[in-house]
């Protein structure tokens, strides 16, 4: 197992530091590999470990006592699955499970304190990275309060989307309901009622945005 | 290779459920396991996903933005 110092670069926590550093703390990192489903994290479970994605993407999410289930965000390459546990000393306040093959690097709490101490800018710079984390939490508790379930969908069918050009995030119904706070079927029927309107299109496997300036009108309009 | 619904053996019950709402036949049980036969009939009506009660499968989209034409002023 080879710790890449490329992706180190992309972890926000240590983006501050200089190859040689990164050579020396790669060392410290372990790697785990993940499929399509299975869960990498449990709310409600003790962490010793900081988790990163190195390939694919995590969906970090929290389930009620019903089981339903409401996405927080999508973790990619470079994001910290568990850093408030790890940094509170509390159980994971979120689940994640990964959306496809997954490559995790781990980090042990103790190693991290060593390289925290052995570089002090690091302690800052974890505080950026939190502070962005608490605006998109933020961001979210508004869409959740405040915006129509219409705006939402709409919202993350703008956020997800790619260009036709390089590989994209996938999505199922389902991920985008508990991205929305809603339920499959609202999903399905904001999606027709979209198609129906000419901003989209449903081509089996994809939906084609054919009217972006619309579907912005919309989410301008729903907060 | 056409695009097919996906299942996670792992998590299906094989309650068939998704083999009697499918309407293309894509989704069959073979020897009491649910298979999925690749066809160009599936339209992504993703009522197997609906329907299926433990999320052992799924019909993912990927989204994407298609360029306006551009048109002569």
């Amino acid at each position: 197992m080879t710790i890449n110092i490329a992706f180190l670069k992309l972890v926000a926590y240590f983006a501050v530091l200089s190859n040689a550093e990164l050579d020396v703390i790669k060392q410290a990192f372990s790697e785990k590999t993940f499929q399509r489903g299975e869960v990498i994290l449990w709310e409600g479970e003790m962490s010793d470990v900081l988790f990163f994605v190195a390939v694919g993407a995590v969906k970090i999410f929290k389930t009620s006592s019903q089981g339903k289930e409401q996405i927080l965000s999508i973790a990619r390459p470079g994001d910290a699955l568990n850093d408030i546990s790890i940094f509170d000393g509390k159980t994971n306040p979120v689940s994640a499970q990964a959306l496809g093959p997954v490559t995790i690097y781990g980090i042990k709490r103790e190693r991290l304190q060593i390289v925290f101490q052995q570089n002090p800018e690091l302690t800052l710079n974890a505080i950026k990275v939190l502070a962005e984390r608490t605006r998109h939490l933020f961001t979210l508790v508004e869409d959740l309060s405040f915006r129509h379930v219409l705006g939402r969908v709409v919202k993350i069918l703008l956020t997800h989307a790619g260009d036709g050009g390089g590989p994209v995030q996938r999505l199922t119904q389902q991920e985008m309901a508990a991205m929305a706070g809603t339920a499959r079927e609202v999903v399905a029927r904001s999606l027709k009622a979209l198609e129906e309107q000419g901003y989209i299109r449903l081509e089996n496997h994809r939906i084609v945005i054919n009217d972006k300036e619309s579907l912005q009108k919309i989410l301008t309009d729903t907060i | 290779m056409t695009e097919m619904p996906s299942i996670d053996k792992k998590k299906c019950n094989r309650c068939g459920l998704c083999v009697s709402v499918c309407g293309c036949g894509a989704i069959v049980m073979v020897n009491n396991v649910v298979t999925i036969i690749e066809t160009e009939d599936c339209h992504w009506c993703t009522t197997c996903e609906a329907v299926c009660p433990t999320g052992a499968l799924t019909c993912s989209f990927e989204i994407v933005i298609e360029e306006s034409p551009k048109t002569d002023s």
